[in-house]
């Protein structure tokens, strides 16, 4: 009698744990910061004629994925919105300001993964949700797994890259640079060290 | 004539106060300016180049008017200035002095944040100091760049309300002796 409630509740407990993980085989990985195998960058066109390139300096975020079952896979990632760098203080300081990102206001962006479609030929649709400038909207990346396996110190890494487009209106961030910069290019490269 | 005596400006001294004087006005107006000009305005680029170089210009200046100071006699106050007027300007001198420094050093800040130098006119680069300062740190000068420049401006109105005050309510030497009188 007492074994079955137990039972029933062990399999009750592990069958939450695997519908929240989406899978109970998924390994966490956390991104590898501290030696900055990971980068997120945008650019953004120069009045129609060229790319400018920026990117976020400090950032740290968490995934978990299931080779078998890839749909339960998920992300979040946080960036310290002051950290970016065009490699220009001025443009730099004008991007903090409340022109731009208002770091002051909103030191953090965030983005929180809520689907992951993934092809057979190593591509994938991630879908989250994307905080920045205090606006939270939906966008989709195209995701490319780049690859995953032992790495020579004895741990266990894992690669993607993804990007996306984003309208600046779209996050409430009006200033007008013109209507070939109206929209810019994020681009995440990361690599992951299982925990 | 060039140096200053005990009675009077030399004109090393005078042209080192009106050419700042015109200058800083200047660094004023086109800093207040320049900082709300659209990107596509054909001058966002051009007036923080000129605004950078004449600010340097100004702690050159600036260094040559203390050196000037101290090898110079520092002529004395008219007979018919009252004990106030006197401690009052030569606060104001000292806080000119002050503020225009730290203007400048923080100018210097905002565009050296990121390691990289300033270009003197079309001369010679003045190199960073710093390899690159924290954002927090880099937005605050430029706040204080700002502020410390406002705070400046009124402190000239007063300065030139008292000069206009000498000459016209006073009718003393004052103003004639930073001017055309006696050299």
């Amino acid at each position: 009698m007492k074994t079955i409630v137990q039972k029933t509740l062990l399999s009750l407990s592990l069958a939450t744990a695997l519908f929240a993980s989406g899978s109970i085989f998924a390994d966490d990985y956390v991104i590898d910061k501290k030696g900055a195998h990971a980068s997120i960058q945008f650019k953004i066109s120069h009045l129609g004629y060229s790319w400018l390139w920026g990117r976020f300096n400090d950032f740290e975020g968490t995934f978990s994925y299931d080779e078998k079952n890839a749909a339960g896979s998920k992300i979040a990632v946080t960036v310290n919105t002051k950290s970016v760098d065009s490699n220009h203080a001025e443009r730099d300081k004008h991007i903090r300001s409340d022109d731009f990102l208002d770091v002051s206001k909103f030191p953090e962006a965030k983005f929180e993964s809520t689907s992951y479609v993934e092809g057979s030929d190593g591509k994938a649709k991630l879908k989250g949700n994307l905080t920045l400038h205090g606006v939270t909207k939906e966008v989709v990346l195209d995701i490319a797994k780049v690859g995953a396996g032992k790495d020579p110190w004895g741990g266990y890494r894992r690669g993607f890259e993804g990007q996306t487009r984003i309208a600046l209106k779209d996050f409430g961030i009006k200033k007008n640079l013109g209507p070939a910069s109206a929209e810019l290019d994020l681009f995440i490269a990361l690599e992951g060290i299982k925990q | 004539m060039l140096k200053n005596t005990n009675e009077s400006f030399g004109l090393v001294s005078k042209s080192l106060h009106w050419s700042m004087a015109i200058i800083l006005t200047g660094l004023f107006v086109v800093g207040l300016y320049m900082t709300g000009l659209d990107y596509y305005d054909s001058l966002y680029h051009t007036l923080p180049w000129w605004h950078k170089s004449f600010g340097l210009l100004t702690v050159l200046l600036l260094l040559i008017r203390f050196a000037w100071k101290l090898s110079n006699a520092e002529p004395e106050a008219l007979k018919t200035h009252k004990k106030w007027e006197i401690s009052l300007a030569n606060i104001t001198q000292k806080l000119f002095y002050f503020l225009i420094l730290l203007i400048g050093i923080s100018g210097y800040f905002i565009s050296t944040a990121k390691g990289k130098g300033i270009e003197f006119f079309t001369l010679f680069e003045v190199p960073a100091i710093t390899a690159e300062l924290e954002e927090e740190r880099a937005d605050l000068i430029g706040g204080a760049h700002e502020l410390m420049a406002i705070l400046l401006a009124v402190f000239v109105v007063l300065h030139v309300l008292g000069a206009l005050k000498h000459h016209f309510l006073d009718k003393d030497e004052t103003l004639k002796r930073m001017t055309i009188n006696k050299h």
